[in-house]
């Protein structure tokens, strides 16, 4: 059964194998290259006077053509692999009529799918789990770079990042194999799998991610220090608002509250008159500030921190993977009822 | 070696025609005393009948005293047919011979004759069964 | 001798539709059965239970003497072609050998390769690229080599053409002369039929009309032919089994084991496709276990 499986997977898997080769190519040759460049430039930039921000932002801004294309690569991958290997695993056999050849050599069904499952799912994984680390190793001087704009905890780069593909892979595999198991055809079959597969990608970070761990609240005043907006666009009040003193946090939310915790739009200080008049303001601000911190308006967040990052990779790729096996052992069980 | 036919509309059951045919190929004396029978994985290689069938025939012809089976070595024919009836061989073909040139003088062509000859032929056949 | 297929009120139904329905049957080893009936009679779906394709819905089957498809065991002693004869498109004639091979304890590799051979099939060649009748022996070659107790086939020769459906049943022929193999065949062609089987089942929308060896059918079936009659007059030994009628004549076909004494039929031999059309043209409301009408009162 192992030769035999192997033998209906030999395009699939040369077709893969060619893919990563390419990949790893590529990123085999420029990686070494861009982990230098962004070294040797973090260590001119610190002995200078204006900082790393500028070295930082160009770093990011020539190199995110090719970060958005890896981590594209990376977010596809495990909806190909459901798609491509896990929808036709059983559906080619119904569609072909083939089922009726294998299952009834002296093997049994439950033996049958052991292995087609066992093999390919292990494949699926494996591939899933190098391209996740190659582009996660190639990548690492990028995200550093851009972790303002796209922290690593963050939805965009936690899902195409680490061990959670591998995950993804599982469970895009499992549900491949099983949709195409209730509905007996391909094409059905991989739309079906698409279709819940990425409504269950959109579901985790809006509803699950965020409460994998308690996220931290803060409750922080404005200062100069944390201060990012501020301003007077509507009606002549102020608005201002801070960040998080963790960067790189992933942000759920944010807003100004008032001292009763009241989360509020505007700060009821006019900018025509008084300590936040325009004409009076300059940076740092500092009359407008204090009397926003004296009126009582503070600055609440809701957040992950960054050093959650590995925790909450290690808990979702548990849930996916609990996910796949027990979508495979529904398999099990439904292909003990005779399909004829 | 004999090679055996079946003719799907004689309207004799194969295993009979099995038999016939056997003896017949004794009578001409295509098949002698000691000459083995094909194997039944033979016959039924050939046409696509079933074996219970050709066992059926061999069994009625060692039945009849034609033929023995060896097992493991195959089936041999152990007797010849009524060498009498080769003697009237030759008149009953003259005869035939005769009937012929009678038939085309009649003016029946080749088929006609054939037809004429296998109706009652096969008539006369079965009116022997009934 | 044992039996190869006990049924016992065998059911299966799908939604509402019942494809099969009290089903009771008692096939000996060692013969070569024909399943025949017209198209959506329930033929696929009896051969599928018998293989354990399918689960019934009511009753039971038992194939040589257990549950179908329930061990390996019990699959490595039932062989399996289905109807189209499957085989992998993209898989080479030797990679389907070697399918056979690695699936199947008690594979005959001399057999299946001395087979192959002999049908002239190229062993490097897809098995997507042969033709119909030659997709057909490699499925055959795959079913006999496993070297089954019995082997059930679905329609095998439908698609074939008249050379292709002869070699067909030339080569299963041969391997039941050779292995002593049990054979169950279903066909919706009669003529294909009558040269191979020694055991007749009849299955007519979803229901077994008559089974039984072929020789006693054969001997216990006859057409009368005589002058206009009521047919519902005939004597208690003798069943109905189809009737015509034109306004001179009345042509019956009945099923008896004694001897017919009325002098007003002529009786005769009735092929086995004739008798094979009358059961399927057979009214369903005519029973033969119920005897219609008090006995004829027969002129000596």
């Amino acid at each position: 059964m192992i030769w035999l499986t192997w033998r209906q997977f030999r395009a699939a898997a040369a077709m893969m194998t060619a893919a990563l080769a390419v990949l790893a190519a590529v990123l085999g040759l420029t990686g070494p290259g861009l982990a230098d460049d962004y070294s040797t430039g973090i260590a001119d930039c610190t002995t200078q006077s204006g900082g790393c921000s500028d070295f930082v932002q160009r770093f990011f801004q020539d190199h995110q053509d090719p970060f958005l294309a890896v981590t594209a690569v990376v977010l596809v991958l495990p909806a190909l692999i459901g798609l491509f290997w896990g929808a036709p695993l059983i559906t080619r056999e119904l569609e072909a009529g083939t089922h009726r050849l294998v299952w009834n050599q002296s093997i049994t069904r439950t033996r049958w799918l052991t292995v087609k499952l066992g093999l390919t799912g292990l494949a699926a994984v494996t591939v899933a789990g190098l391209g996740s680390l190659a582009v996660t190793w190639w990548s690492s001087p990028i995200d550093k770079a851009g972790a303002y704009d796209y922290p690593r905890i963050g939805p965009l780069l936690f899902a195409t990042r680490g061990i959670v593909p591998i995950g993804y892979a599982a469970f895009a595999f499992a549900l491949g194999v099983t949709v195409g198991m209730l509905l007996h055809r391909t094409l059905p079959a991989m739309a079906i799998t698409l279709a819940v597969f990425l409504a269950v990608q959109i579901a985790m970070p809006l509803l699950v991610r965020p409460h994998l761990l308690a996220p931290t609240r803060s409750n922080v005043e404005i200062t100069t220090s944390n201060l990012e907006g501020f301003g007077a666009p509507r009606n002549g009040l102020m608005q201002a608002r801070a960040v998080a003193a963790d960067t790189d946090a992933w942000l759920l939310s944010s807003h100004t509250v008032d001292a009763s915790g009241h989360a509020v739009d505007t700060i009821p200080l006019s900018a025509s008159s008084g300590p936040c008049s325009t004409s009076k303001l300059e940076p740092p601000f500092a009359a407008c500030l204090a009397e926003i911190k004296r009126l009582g308006y503070r600055q609440q967040m809701t957040y992950q921190p960054a050093s959650r990052f590995w925790p909450f990779q290690w808990y979702e790729t548990g849930i996916y993977t609990a996910l796949a096996l027990g979508l495979a052992g529904f398999c099990f069980w439904r292909i003990r009822r005779r399909l004829s | 070696m004999i090679e055996f036919h079946l003719d799907d509309r004689s309207g004799l059951s194969p295993y009979l025609q099995l038999v016939r045919q056997v003896r017949q190929a004794l009578r001409l004396g295509l098949l002698r005393k000691g000459d083995q029978l094909p194997t039944v994985k033979d016959v039924v290689a050939r046409l696509a009948i079933n074996p219970n069938t050709v066992l059926k025939a061999y069994r009625e012809l060692e039945h009849e005293g034609l033929v023995a089976a060896r097992p493991g070595v195959g089936t041999f024919v152990t007797a010849t047919l009524a060498d009498a009836s080769l003697a009237a061989h030759d008149p009953l073909r003259q005869e035939l011979r005769r009937w012929l040139a009678k038939a085309h003088r009649a003016g029946l062509d080749e088929e006609s004759i054939e037809a004429l000859f296998m109706t009652t032929f096969r008539t006369a056949a079965q009116e022997d069964i009934a | 001798m044992t039996a190869v297929l006990q049924a016992q009120g065998l059911g299966k139904r799908y939604s509402r539709h019942w494809a099969l329905t009290d089903c009771t049957l008692d096939i000996p080893a060692g013969r070569v059965v024909g399943l025949v009936g017209p198209n959506g009679a329930g033929k696929t779906t009896l051969l599928s239970l018998a293989v354990g394709m399918l689960a019934p819905t009511s009753g039971s089957i038992e194939v040589l003497g257990g549950r179908p498809g329930a061990s390996p065991a019990q699959l490595a002693k039932v062989g399996f072609v289905a109807q189209g004869t499957p085989t992998y498109a993209g898989l080479s004639v030797t990679d389907h050998l070697r399918l056979g091979a690695r699936l199947n304890p008690g594979w005959d590799d001399a057999l299946a390769r001395d087979r192959t051979g002999r049908l002239g099939l190229d062993p490097a060649r897809r098995a997507g690229n042969l033709s119909g009748g030659q997709r057909a022996q490699l499925a055959l070659t795959l079913g006999i080599a496993k070297r089954p107790e019995l082997l059930i086939l679905d329609e095998p020769v439908a698609a074939l053409d008249p050379l292709a459906r002869r070699e067909f049943l030339q080569g299963l022929m041969e391997a039941v002369a050779e292995q002593e193999l049990s054979v169950v065949l279903s066909s919706h062609l009669v003529a294909d039929l009558e040269r191979v089987c020694d055991y007749l089942i009849v299955l007519v929308d979803s229901r077994v009309r008559v089974a039984g060896e072929v020789e006693e059918l054969l001997a216990t079936h006859h057409r009368l032919t005589g002058p206009h009659r009521d047919p519902t007059r005939l004597p208690a030994d003798q069943h109905l089994v189809a009737a015509s009628h034109t306004d001179r004549q009345t042509t019956l076909i009945i099923r008896t084991d004694a001897p017919i004494h009325d002098p007003a039929w002529t009786v005769g031999q009735i092929s086995l496709e004739d008798l094979v059309l009358a059961y399927m043209n057979k009214p369903t409301h005519t029973d033969t276990g119920r005897n219609d009408r008090p006995a004829l009162e027969v002129q000596r």
